[in-house]
Parts: C-alpha cells; structure tokens; sequence
C-alpha cells in the first residue's frame, strides 16, 4: 500500500476514535437540520412548491426540502470544523505530526474523512426522520444523495482546515465561516427552490455551486439520476471536492509561517 | 536506519524574514552553526530573539529565506522528508491532544513513522518506561501533571529512535522539582539513547546544568558559542561588590580599586545600597579570579584607611555573559 494511503488511515484512525469518545459533536451537528424538518418543513407540504406539481401533493415539499437540508448538512456541518483543528494546532498536534515524514495530503485527508464518515451518519438520521414525516424517494437515489452530501463534506472540511490553519484563532475564524456560509445557504436554495424567485435572484443563485448541488440531489430524489441538472450537480459537487483539497493540502504544506 | 547517519547539524547563513504591513521583520539574520554528534547543544537567547524561528527552520517547519542547512545529514530544502524522518521534535506547547488517550496519541505517531500496529504499541510502552511513565496508557492526556505531559511529549518524538532531538522550551511552565527531573531524562537522552540534542531555553541555569555547548543568541544573531565556563571566564569575571563602613569614602576606595586592578576608573561603580534599615555606599566592579586578588586588595585598602564593612562575590553566570555581549540582561526580557 502506498505510504500516502497508510498514512491516511492512520491519521483517520486517531481522529475517529478521539471523535467516537465524544459523540455529543454528531448529535449537535444533525439538531439545526432536524430543527428545520420538524418545525419548519410541514409548513410547505401545502405549498405548491414546483411548477405544476410533482407525485402527490405532499410528498413533493418533502422531495423538494429534505434535498435542501442535506446539502446545508454537507455545507454547515463540515463548515464548523475548522474550530477543531484550531484546538489541535494549539495543542501542537498539527506541528508535531508534520515532523513526520507522513504527507501532507495524508494529514488533511485523514480528517475530512473522519468528517465524511460523521457526516454520513447524520443525513442517514436526518433522512430517517424525513422519512417519519412524509417523505417518499427512491432508495438509490437517497443513497446517492448522502454519499454527495459526505463529498460536500469533504470539500467544506477542507476549506475549514485551510482557514483555521492560516488564521490559527476561533476569533478570527468563527465571523469568516459565519459570514459566508450563511449567505451561501440562503443563495442556494435550500429552504425554498429557486424556482420561485424572482429572475434576479434566480440568476445570481446560480453562480454558487450550491444550487447546482441542491437541484441536482432533488433530481435524485424524483429518480432522475441522469438529467441534465443531475449532472451538472455531480459536477459542481466534484468541483468543490478538488477546490477544497486543493485548498487544503497546499496549507499543510505551507513552509511560510 | 543505516547507522551512518549522525546526528549532526551545519547551517550556514540562515535568515528567515517576515513581510508584515509594518514593514520587514528579520527573525533570523545569517545563522551560521554546527553541531557534532553526540552534543547536548542549547541555543540561549529573550524570547524574540530567533531562538524558536530557528529551530523550526531546522526541523523543517518553515523554510528559510536565506541558507542552507544539513540536518542529521539531509538537507532541509531539498530533502525535507529524509530530515523529518531522522529527527525528534519536542514542541513548547506540548504536542498531545487533551482529550486523547496516551496510547492514542503514541500508537498513532509511531505508525507515521513506518512502524507496525504492534511494533508500535510495544516500543511506545518501552518509551513510556524509561520516561517514569507508566501506568498512564489509558488516560486521556489532559489527565496527566505538567511533568508527566511534558515527559510525554518527549515520548512521543523519541519512538522511531532519533539520532538527533530538537526540544523547543522544555522546561517552561514546570515546576523547580518537575524541571530537575526533566534535566535527567533530558541527559540520559544522550547517555542512555545515544542522541545529540538541540534545545532552546531563556533559562540560565538549565543552559548552564545542561549543554556541552550554548549558543548565545539575540536579535537574530549568534552572539557567542562556546561551553558555558569557557563563555563565564573569557567573557565576563567575577562580580565584586564592597559595602564601606563611610560613603565619603567610596570615591576614594574606587580610585584605588581601580588602580589596583588596572582597570580605567569608569569600570567600578559606585552606588547607594539599603540594607538592615541604613543606607550603605557600595562599590562593585568585576575582576577575574576574584578569590586570589581580595585577601590583597583588602590590605590594600585597609593600609590606605578605607574600611570595608562588608563583601560579596559571585561568580559570572551566563546573564553576565549576555550582559557584556549585548549590554542586556536576560533577566529583563525573559
């Protein structure tokens, strides 16, 4: 086995088994989706939120929603992690382990999987309750949804660590994440389609990938894995995975500071 | 490990520069240095001074702007994995995560260095042994005393068996019995391991308990190198201070000290000094060898009618040095 692929599992291995001790972090990430599920999301079941309706009424609002709240799982949930490896980097642990001949892309991906893992299993619990309350999808394509939401993931988990890595304080990190994930979230149309905004927001909605990501996951969940706006969503999902690694390994690897 | 690497390190001209909005710092300005095999080398210096700069230089955490350095036989530029993979790094802050295990945060290191799961298990117990550290496999970390953390940080850069150890600060924050101790695990990585080790403190007198060699370092520049007693005697002397029974004197007895040491008069001063409720005149200058010159020197005065009421005399510490190199104390800015 390549050393990289090792190197990965072990970082991975430590990770998860420090994060397996202190589940309170899985719980607390899936209450602000599943606070929007259960408070939020029977408002729109009489909606008709796509034109000309899909499936029986009802179901569709839950097609259309949970969607959404998987990708501000993905999103908000991987965006927040960087405040972890800020701990760790106080502690001299992210020091300690690049004195080691492990690579650098190992150290960042052994974290973001652990993320990708936790993530899973919080749009599985967030599914299940959709599912409590409503929604019906096909089982592939939920599948294939959460596997995007643990991608997602990694892309977000990756950004987070190259910020907490170069800002190196929860002060300075917490208004960055705050200060763009919020607008990102509301731009993409999670909570409503952006099918019923007016032209102007619609348009700006589709330059965050977000909303490609959004429209392409509610395809999945009516079975169209393969139209057009289902791709372009696979595609804006792997765009952010390569940006996010991206991002991220080249501050592991930074000798500047 | 091929059993010709050593745990040597050459620099040569080091510089490490900042670029901040308020203009260039320059941490490190042309460090040239070199460390045998098999030393106890400590780098001295304020905080500010380079001292930490440096040494992340030279475990390759930061590249250097200018300069070259070899360390532990491999280039830290080009050939930075090989550097990384010879060396043992003991962070200031410490380098375990509170809320892990200790056998979390050993195993893990020791399989990034290519050892097997059980091989790893098995050498960290072995390392938590000769560190006095056993019984503390399955606590978390933060469960641990400042002395048992700190001594499980140098665990954790001592598991694949480094020829050269870098220790950043170790005695900081400990307490004087935790320090002690350390001081022995810190010789017998040398004794016992057969390592060199590099560390830097602002500490005089763990320099002085510790290092073969220090390296005296300030605003980014090497200020002296050499054994802590070949620095105390070539650099500084003794320190002398006489209290005289009557301060019209002092002007006097100064002169005379002067000229007895042939020194110019402006290197024995003289000040106003309280002690047990009176204010006493007290003269202080600095002479080598201050035992052999006194018994003379107080015949001297004595002939002449000065009366000494009292004396002190200490031997240079390193802050003396520091003092005569910089015009600083170290005490100041520590």
């Amino acid at each position: 086995m390549p050393a990289a692929l090792s190197e990965t599992w072990i970082v991975f291995s430590r990770a998860m088994s420090i994060s397996l001790r202190n589940p309170v972090w899985v719980i607390f990430g899936v209450a602000s989706p599943i606070l929007y599920l259960v408070l939020f999301g029977p408002l729109l079941t009489r909606l008709p939120l796509t034109p000309g309706g899909n499936g029986a009424s009802g179901t569709d609002a839950w097609q259309v929603f949970v969607p959404g709240l998987l990708v501000q799982l993905g999103m908000f949930g991987a965006a927040f992690v960087g405040f972890g490896l800020v701990a760790e980097w106080r502690a001299g642990v992210i020091e300690r382990m690049r004195v080691t001949p492990a690579s650098r892309t190992a150290l960042l991906m052994g974290r973001v999987l652990r993320d990708a893992v936790v993530l899973i299993v919080q749009a599985v619990i967030l599914v299940v309750a959709g599912l409590a309350f409503g929604l019906r999808a096909p089982v592939a394509g939920v599948a294939a949804a959460v596997v995007l939401t643990g991608l997602l993931g990694i892309a977000f988990a990756s950004l987070s660590y190259a910020a907490a890595l170069r800002l190196r304080s929860e002060d300075a990190l917490a208004p960055l994440v705050n200060g763009i994930a919020l607008p990102l979230l509301l731009l993409s149309g999670i909570l409503l389609p952006m099918s019923l905004a007016p032209d102007w927001l619609r348009y700006t909605s589709m330059a965050s990938p977000l909303t490609h990501v959004v429209d392409g996951m509610r395809e999945l969940f009516i079975g169209s894995a393969w139209s057009a706006t289902a791709i372009w969503g696979y595609v804006a999902t792997a765009g952010l995975v390569v940006v996010g690694l991206a991002f991220g390994t080249a501050t592991f690897r930074s000798r500047s500071a | 490990m091929t059993t010709d690497i050593r745990g040597t390190i050459e620099a040569r001209g080091l510089t490490r520069t900042y670029r901040t909005r308020g203009g260039d710092i320059e941490a490190v300005r042309g460090v040239d240095l070199d460390v045998a095999h098999g030393e106890i080398v400590g780098f001295l210096g304020p905080n500010g001074a380079g001292k930490t700069t440096t040494l992340r230089i030279l475990t390759t955490l930061i590249a250097p702007t200018a300069g070259s350095a070899v360390v532990a036989g491999a280039d830290v530029a080009r050939d930075p994995v090989a550097v990384r993979r010879r060396i043992g790094y003991v962070p200031q802050r410490g380098s375990t995560l509170d809320e892990a295990l200790v056998s979390e945060e050993l195993v893990s290191q020791a399989r990034l260095f290519g050892l097997t799961r059980a091989k790893a298990v098995s050498r960290s117990q072995e390392v938590l042994e000769t560190l006095d550290l056993s019984g503390v496999w399955q606590r978390p970390a933060k469960s641990l005393s400042g002395g048992q953390r700190r001594r499980l940080d140098i665990a954790m850069g001592l598991l694949h068996g480094p020829v050269l150890v870098f220790l950043d600060e170790p005695s900081t924050g400990l307490d004087p019995q935790a320090r002690a101790n350390l001081w022995d695990h810190i010789r017998s990585l040398r004794e016992v391991h057969g390592s060199t080790v590099f560390l830097t403190t602002h500490y005089l007198d763990e320099a002085d308990a510790l290092c073969d060699r220090v390296l005296v370092i300030d605003e980014g520049r090497i200020v002296a190198d050499g054994a802590p007693a070949e620095l105390k005697a070539h650099v500084s002397g003794d320190t002398v201070d006489l209290d005289l029974t009557d301060g019209a004197q002092a002007g006097q007895a100064a002169a005379l000290v002067s000229a007895l040491l042939g020194q110019a008069a402006g290197e024995v001063t003289s000040a106003q000094v309280h002690q047990s409720g009176a204010h006493i005149a007290r003269i202080s200058f600095r002479a080598p060898d201050a035992g052999r010159l006194l018994p003379g020197m107080l015949r001297d005065l004595d002939a002449a009618g000065v009366k000494v009421s009292g004396l002190e005399t200490r031997r240079p510490s390193l802050d003396d040095v520091f003092l005569s190199l910089t015009g600083r104390s170290l005490r100041d800015d520590a």
